[in-house]
């Protein structure tokens, strides 16, 4: 087994995150989408970082993670407030911006 | 104050400028509250620039005659990268000469026109005009750098459309005033392309720097530079001085009040574009190509003013034509390099005075005749205006060169130094300068006999006479009037045997023109001066002949085409229209065609395909996200795409 | 470089896993299975990250992702509500067609890349790390990327204060008082609400549970004592069955006093059954409690 297997996982990780982000309506399940794809490219950082001996790798991934983490704090609450506004969580419905 | 001279007075010289504008600023921004006294400041104004000027005349001629060159530089007016000029005043012969005309005349016409315009509401803001006239035309010969010169040389341009247009109410004078301006401008295009090519080639637009450096600006920068800024200054002389081919305004601008005409023909303007090319002596003697065109222009302006001249019915365009010829005259001598210099400027100086007293003359006739201007309504009118007649009559001998009349003394040299050379030159322009002496004496001897001989062509009350003829009730002028005429006329009668004795003119003027060397003529000076007085006379009796003893037909006669041609100015506004205006307009038309059509629709139709292509893409935003996320992803992807192309 | 034999079996058996459950994430209908995929996944990374030299990611993704990122979706689903499944019928035009052809386009493409890249011999980090994963970690994070970490800190506390400020609710009403309430209370008895507590659960002698009713001064079990929750799940005990059992319960213990009865297991065992039956009991009672108690 190569080791680039891990970063044949990660794109497909992040492919179907992305398609789930496309396809799905529930803001929460895309918000998921939108984790997935992060932690595809987590798991590319890790693997660089093992192929080049470098563990600044992990540390861009550790960024990420606490990044992420703030991210869906924000992200959520955006969601609850749109939620007790319009009593839906879909994204299609957020569409008030749009003439 | 300049070290190199001993004239204590040269500091004065920004007061012979500052002086009649501040005459013109108090009359034009006070209104109408100087109405009362205006003109009387106006006149003031004038004759204390004069004083300013008689006293550093007098203190010029104490110091000797090396010393007599200076300039005072009041201080820095441009300081621009390499571009540095001088607010400062060249005060030498040459321009205290035109201070002294400018000035004298100048007031004994502010003196006149108290009385002239003594019926017009106007009077104050044509006083304000006539004062700014004279400060801009001081600032013009006082400068001592080219592009302070512009400065006047725009302010004059810009009072004498003030002045020329002044009874705007009539549309024919606006029409003029209008003209004389627009030709001018082409005239001021030669004037800053010149000084553009001087600043390129000399790095310096002032007199001290530039005229020394000519003869060596011709080796240097190539003959074709020199000639290029000699001719360009000579187009803006032909627009000031109204030469060929940008003579046309000339005729118009009697549509301005008499003194006006006056002041620009005598003192104010039409001498600024003889003045220019005698200042710039040096560059043109650098450019003897160019020298060459200026003689030709003046030959060529010469006769076509003379040959106007004697068709013209127009009192005051008659005098018009003549001037121009006269102004050919000197640019004649002017082409003619260091010899003819000096005679350029003492026939404009006897010119000044005996022109002005014409003009005013003329002005009196008008007076006493209605403000009729039509010759062939005049006639017999010598007994009763007795003082206009003898002042006119002495100007007319003046102009003839009759001696020992002014003109005479001027005249007489320049065609003696249009004889002077080698070739085919002397003959061509002493032939000229000769033939145009022969018709100036019919056609001014035509003015004088039509309007004081003969019989007249007016009724003095109704009743009496030819019926078709205007009841008119001439009257002699009032001494405001008289007086300036008088001294005009005398000015006229001494003036040129007073200078020409010993020579004292030429002398006074070497320091600028330089030391000519004497030359003799193809011909023997004798026999020029018998000719001359012969065609003179003949030209003189021919007019006698027809105008004083034959009656004089009310209408125009029917004539020969070349008299119909002079009557209109030999087509001068058809030539003007077919060659310049016409195409103009089409090229004008053209360029609006081609700008709304080519220019205008290419930007509008690209900015309509962008809009079409901007609703396009507005449908793109459909408000959905994951439509945007779907558009960004797209756009990875193709990123991804290139990667991999580009890798592989 | 080739991993070790025990690395490959790990991740062969591990990423099949993991696509299916992102695929989960997906075609899901409920979000809750979603998010449980997702969890999977997580888990999974956590599990790659240790197994490539990465032990304090793992650890991290762990407590990060799992523990508290995804407890945090699952807690914003029970406020948006747990039993709504998607429609996956597609609204916009052309979307579904367009996103499917973007995400296997985009697998294509990624896959190309990386098949299409020349990676360096792996080095691994076991040169990198002469102390522990965490300590090198540190040493990078604390010293080259010192900034960063300090400007991450302040995004955190950004998003914990935006996070409370964004889901705040300004109260519309005025807040009531007691004696609003009391008044309230009041006001209600004709709807045969009560102004006292509701009565606790019964208290025998062997059974104080909270399906037992109490019993009335009249004798009368009182169904109001019982949980509502309860009643309507139907898992209420008839005071009945109650009262019988502690019956045969003393007179056992009676005998068992006197040295004849069974063994004490056995009560323990027979204590069940009764409930059982207590409960196929109480589904009748219950229908008519339906509309039943503010408890």
């Amino acid at each position: 087994m190569e080791i680039t297997h891990y970063l044949g996982l990660a794109a497909i990780l992040f492919a179907i995150g992305a398609a789930t982000v496309l396809l799905r309506r529930n803001a929460i399940v895309v918000f998921m989408g939108v984790e997935l794809m992060l932690n595809a490219t987590n798991l590319a950082f890790v693997t660089f970082a093992r192929i080049h001996g470098d563990v600044t790798g992990q540390v861009l991934a550790f960024f990420v993670m606490v990044v992420a983490a703030a991210e869906v704090v924000v992200g959520l609450a955006i969601i609850i407030t749109i939620f007790r506004s319009r009593r839906s969580a879909s994204v299609d419905d957020v569409n008030l911006l749009h003439s | 104050m300049d070290t190199q001279t001993t004239m204590q007075t040269l500091s004065l010289a920004p007061w012979l400028v500052a002086t009649p504008m501040i005459g013109a600023l108090v009359l034009l921004v006070a209104g109408r509250r100087t109405d009362r006294w205006g003109h009387w400041l106006g006149v003031l104004a004038s004759a204390a620039t004069f004083v300013v000027g008689l006293v550093m005349l007098l203190d010029m001629l104490g110091t000797p005659a090396d010393q007599r060159v200076g300039t005072h530089t009041v201080g820095t007016w441009i300081d621009a990268g390499a571009l540095h000029v001088d607010l400062g005043f060249q005060v030498d012969p040459l321009s205290m000469t035109f201070v002294m005309l400018v000035t004298f005349v100048g007031t004994l016409i502010h003196v006149y026109s108290v009385a002239y315009m003594d019926h017009d509401v106007d009077r104050r803001r044509f006083f304000g005009y006539l004062n700014l006239f004279v400060a801009a035309m001081l600032l013009l010969v006082l400068a001592d750098s080219y592009l302070l010169l512009f400065v006047g040389w725009e302010g004059v341009g810009l009072a004498s459309f003030l002045l020329i247009g002044f009874w705007d109410g009539k549309r024919e004078n606006a029409v003029a005033g209008k003209k004389a301006f627009v030709m001018n401008r082409v005239g001021d295009m030669g004037l800053i392309v010149a000084m553009m090519l001087l600043l390129a080639t000399f790095g310096s637009l002032s007199f001290g720097t530039v005229l020394p450096a000519a003869g060596e600006g011709a080796t240097a920068a190539g003959q074709g530079v020199m000639t290029a800024i000699g001719l360009m200054l000579l187009l803006a002389a032909c627009g000031k001085s109204a030469q060929l081919p940008l003579q046309a305004w000339l005729g118009d601008a009697m549509a301005g009040p008499t003194p006006v005409s006056a002041l620009i023909h005598a003192a104010t303007m039409v001498t600024a574009g003889v003045y220019l090319l005698v200042r710039s002596g040096p560059i043109l003697e650098a450019a003897p190509d160019a020298q060459l065109v200026v003689t030709i222009v003046g030959a060529l302006t010469l006769l076509f003013g003379a040959v106007v001249g004697t068709a013209k019915d127009d009192i005051k365009k008659a005098l018009a034509a003549s001037t121009m010829s006269q102004i050919g005259y000197m640019m004649l001598a002017a082409g003619l390099g260091p010899i003819g210099y000096a005679f350029a400027i003492f026939h404009l100086l006897t010119h000044g005075f005996f022109k002005a007293g014409l003009f005013l003359g003329a002005g009196s006739v008008m007076h006493a005749m209605g403000d009729d201007v039509n010759m062939r309504r005049f006639g017999g009118l010598a007994r009763l205006l007795p003082v206009t007649a003898i002042t006119m009559g002495l100007g007319w001998l003046a102009i003839l060169g009759v001696p020992p009349f002014s003109g005479f003394w001027s005249k007489d040299k320049i065609i003696e130094a249009a004889f002077v050379g080698e070739g085919w030159r002397p003959w061509v322009f002493g032939l000229a300068a000769l033939l145009g002496a022969g018709i100036t004496a019919y056609y001014m001897s035509r003015l004088f006999f039509m309007t004081f001989a003969g019989r007249r062509r007016w009724r003095p009350d109704e009743g009496s006479g030819d019926d078709g003829a205007p009841v008119r009730h001439p009257h002699e002028a009032p001494r405001l009037m008289t007086w300036p005429m008088i001294i005009l006329a005398a000015g006229s009668v001494f003036l040129g045997g007073i200078l020409a004795l010993g020579d004292r003119f030429v002398t006074w003027l070497e320091p600028v023109t330089g030391h000519a060397e004497h030359h003799e003529p193809v011909l023997p000076v004798w026999l020029l001066m018998t000719l001359t007085l012969v065609l003179v006379v003949l030209g003189a009796f021919l007019a006698f002949r027809q105008y004083a003893v034959a009656a004089v037909p009310v209408e125009p006669p029917p004539a020969l085409a070349v008299v119909r041609a002079a009557r209109v100015d030999l087509y001068q506004d058809a030539v003007n229209e077919s060659l310049v205006m016409r195409p103009g307009q089409y090229l004008t038309r053209a360029l609006v065609y081609s700008d709304r059509t080519a220019v205008d629709g290419g930007w509008l139709g690209l900015a309509g395909g962008i809009g079409r292509l901007g609703a396009r893409l507005r449908r793109m935003q459909n408000g959905y996200v994951r439509s945007y996320a779907a558009t960004m992803l797209g756009g990875l992807g193709v990123v991804g795409l290139v990667v991999w192309v580009l890798a592989s | 470089m080739t991993a070790s034999g025990a690395e490959a079996a790990l991740f062969w058996v591990l990423a099949p896993l993991m696509v299916l459950a992102a695929l989960g994430l997906l075609f899901a209908r409920k979000a809750v299975h979603a998010a449980v995929c997702v969890m999977f996944v997580m888990v999974g990374l956590a599990i790659l990250y240790v197994a490539q030299e990465a032990p304090f990611l793992g650890v991290v993704q762990v407590v990060v992702y799992t523990g508290a990122v995804m407890m945090l979706f699952l807690f914003v689903l029970m406020l948006v509500g747990v039993d709504s499944a998607d429609s996956l019928t597609e609204t916009i035009r052309g979307q579904r067609w367009l996103g499917v052809l973007l995400g296997l386009g985009l697998v294509v493409v990624l896959l190309g890349v990386i098949a299409q890249a020349a990676f360096p011999p792996a080095v691994g980090l076991a040169a990198t790390e002469e102390l522990t994963n965490p300590v090198a970690l540190a040493r990078v994070l604390l010293g080259d990327y010192v900034l960063a970490m300090e400007v991450v800190g302040v995004l955190l506390v950004t998003a914990a204060l935006a996070g409370l400020v964004l889901t705040h609710r300004r109260r519309l009403s005025v807040r009531p008082t007691q004696r609003v309430l009391a008044a309230a209370r009041v006001a209600a008895l004709p709807q045969g609400s009560t102004l006292t507590p509701l009565p606790a659960p019964g208290v025998y002698a062997q059974n104080n549970a909270m399906d037992t009713p109490a019993l009335g001064p009249d004798g009368e079990p009182l169904p109001h004592s019982v949980p509502r929750v309860l009643r309507i799940r139907g898992q209420e005990r008839s005071a009945t069955a109650v009262l019988a059992e502690e019956e045969t319960l003393v007179a056992r213990d009676d005998l068992r006093l006197l040295g004849v009865g069974p063994a004490a297991d056995a009560t323990v065992e027979q204590v069940g059954d009764p409930v059982a039956t207590g409960t196929t009991d109480a589904g009748a009672t219950d229908e008519g409690d339906e509309d039943g108690e503010v408890r």
